[in-house]
């Protein structure tokens, strides 16, 4: 496919075919009143040169860029192996829009069949879609797919699921007929199991829970999946930080019916926010509530193996309005990423990874700790990130951070009452030791 | 091809009559439209259906189409053989394919359903 744009000659061709004099006569069905009647208020064009000086210049425009960041809470500085860069960018995977058909695109399936089974396979469920836009959106979907399951319009949010993603599912539901009411949380940092147990009653969808959550704290999932089950309510893990799963257990192995999350740590760089990847995998016996597309392998009519979409009458292009959801593609690019990622590492390498960020972060929070004044907010077991409580507002601590480099950690107070003296601190595997006690020497000093 | 003790819609479901209880399924031309059929959607025992109201759904490899409830009433029993054999519908349409089992409320109303002659002439009537 090539990018030529349109000569004058090609341009007065058309025109002629089309029976109009100008291009604007094409526009004609637009009222008037709508209708812009001037050119669009950009700048001249640019050369190359000119252009990199601009977005250099805007990029500049960024704060703290320079800066030692400790910060998570969604999205994860991870190393990427430059394998990932080279084959996504093959030509082969060059392409506007994802290339569904069988007869052309066996590549582009296959990756998507392979990013299925591993999802599966981290989730320890016994099926996946082929990719979402994001974990705040896969969660929305989540809540939906449990409201269709169960014919039930309520659902339990632990106030530990990420802000953000409880924003996006409330206004999924918004005009929808279902509620969300959200279950605190306790000392050790994870959902308050007799706060749930209140909650629950047999108009309760879906329990849903974030692990490791927001505080990074890892919860018991299958108390929660069994405390969901009680009431015949849906178990859905929501998983940000998919990189947890090469440590802890699968979630489908501790009772969740649904996992979905966010995959942007396996092999996507943090972009500022995006574009990243969602992932959803679930019981079969969910299969057709489940939103989305699915690859599935099948034999072509000479008995070889073969990639073709399936189930698709689930879907918006089928079945219109009756739709499982109105989510029509999949994020294939950062699914081919996050395959290329996952298969480079491999099991051993996943687990390794993993390792790595759980004993990092386990020395900086002891370190942390043993700064005067400064404890761990919350008791529960951690993977990479876990909050900090500090003898003062941690507004004026981050500030005297930056001031000497460092962003240290993403402050509480801003979603959470009570808790304005608190910063959650993510130590991935990038950062060394030196900087780990860098960071505490320095939050040593300006709490001097 | 089309029972006489059955009534007929013009979504192609039939209905049959046997005492206060009837049977819904879909005709021989739904299931020939529709192609292999996969998978039935089917509703809770229990349920109360209001005429035209959606009883479940047939996918097929090609499409998915909503069943209605001829006439109003509770279900009392759904065809669970169908989880495992979807195709029944193409087999059996009239007989082993049914759907569900309703207690009927009011029977008057399936007076007004088609009979076997009326749905006879109202395919005629689709195919020109």
């Amino acid at each position: 496919m090539s990018y030529l744009s349109l000569s004058d000659k090609d341009k007065a061709e058309m025109l002629a075919r089309t029976g109009a004099a100008k291009i604007d006569d094409l526009f004609c069905c637009i009222p008037e009143a709508i209708q812009l009647m001037r050119p669009l208020d950009l700048p001249p064009a640019q050369s190359e040169l000119e252009l990199v000086r601009t977005i250099d210049a805007v990029g500049r425009k960024n704060s703290y860029v320079g800066h030692l960041s400790f910060l998570g809470g969604g999205a994860y500085d991870h190393f990427i192996p430059t394998v990932v860069d080279y084959l996504s960018s093959r030509g082969e995977f060059v392409s506007p829009y994802t290339p569904y058909q069988p007869e052309v695109s066996q590549g582009t399936l296959q990756i998507i069949f392979e990013f299925q089974t591993l999802v599966c396979q981290l989730t320890g469920l016994d099926i996946a879609n082929a990719s979402l836009y994001d974990g705040s959106t896969g969660v929305a979907e989540a809540v939906l797919m449990a409201h269709r399951v169960t014919s039930r319009d309520k659902v339990v949010l632990a106030t530990s699921l990420h802000p953000q993603y409880r924003e996006v599912v409330r206004t999924y539901i918004k005009n929808l007929g279902v509620t969300a009411v959200e279950v605190g949380f306790g000392p050790e940092g994870r959902i308050d199991a007799a706060a749930l147990a209140k909650a629950l009653d047999d108009k309760t969808a879906a329990v849903v829970y974030q692990s490791p959550n927001f505080f990074g704290v890892v919860e018991d999932v299958k108390a929660l999946s069994d405390a969901a089950h009680g009431v015949k309510a849906l178990s859905v893990a929501v998983v940000a930080e998919a990189l947890s799963l090469g440590l802890l257990e699968a979630p489908g192995r501790l009772g969740a019916d649904i996992a979905t999350g966010e995959a942007q740590s396996l092999g996507l760089p943090l972009s500022f926010g995006g574009p990243y990847l969602g992932f959803m995998a679930c019981k079969k016996d969910y299969l057709r509530q489940m939103p989305g597309r699915i690859a599935g392998e099948t034999k072509d009519t000479e008995g070889r193996r073969g990639f073709v979409l399936t189930l698709a009458t689930r879907e918006q292009h089928i079945r219109r309005e009756k739709a499982t959801s109105n989510i029509c593609t999949n994020q294939a690019l950062c699914a081919l990423r996050a395959t290329i990622f996952m298969e480079t590492l491999g099991k051993q390498g996943l687990r390794e990874l993993a390792w790595q960020n759980a004993q990092k972060a386990a020395y900086a929070a002891d370190r942390l700790a043993s700064i005067r004044g400064v404890k761990k907010k919350f008791t529960g077991p951690f993977f990479n990130e876990f909050v900090i409580e500090l003898p003062q507002p941690w507004a004026k601590v981050d500030a005297g951070l930056k001031a000497q480099g460092l962003v240290g950690g993403h402050g509480l107070g801003t979603d959470y009452r009570g808790l304005e003296n608190a910063a959650l601190v993510c130590v991935t595997e990038l950062k060394t030791r030196e900087e780990i006690d860098h960071l505490v020497r320095t939050l040593e000093e300006v709490l001097r | 091809m089309y029972p006489n003790e059955f009534r007929y819609t013009k979504d192609h479901e039939w209905i049959k009559l046997e005492g206060d209880e009837a049977v819904v399924g879909i005709t021989d031309f739904a299931q020939n439209q529709l192609g292999d059929i996969i998978y039935v959607e089917l509703p809770a025992v229990g349920k109360e259906l209001a005429a035209h109201q959606a009883i479940g759904a047939v996918e097929s490899v090609k499409s998915v189409s909503d069943v209605y409830a001829p006439v109003a009433g509770v279900v009392t029993k759904v065809n669970e053989a169908l989880a495992t054999a979807a195709d029944l519908l193409n087999k059996d349409p009239h007989g082993q394919g049914w759907i569900i089992r309703i207690k009927v409320k009011d029977k008057k109303p399936l007076d007004s359903l088609f009979t076997a002659g009326d749905y006879e002439k109202f395919l005629e009537g689709l195919e020109h």
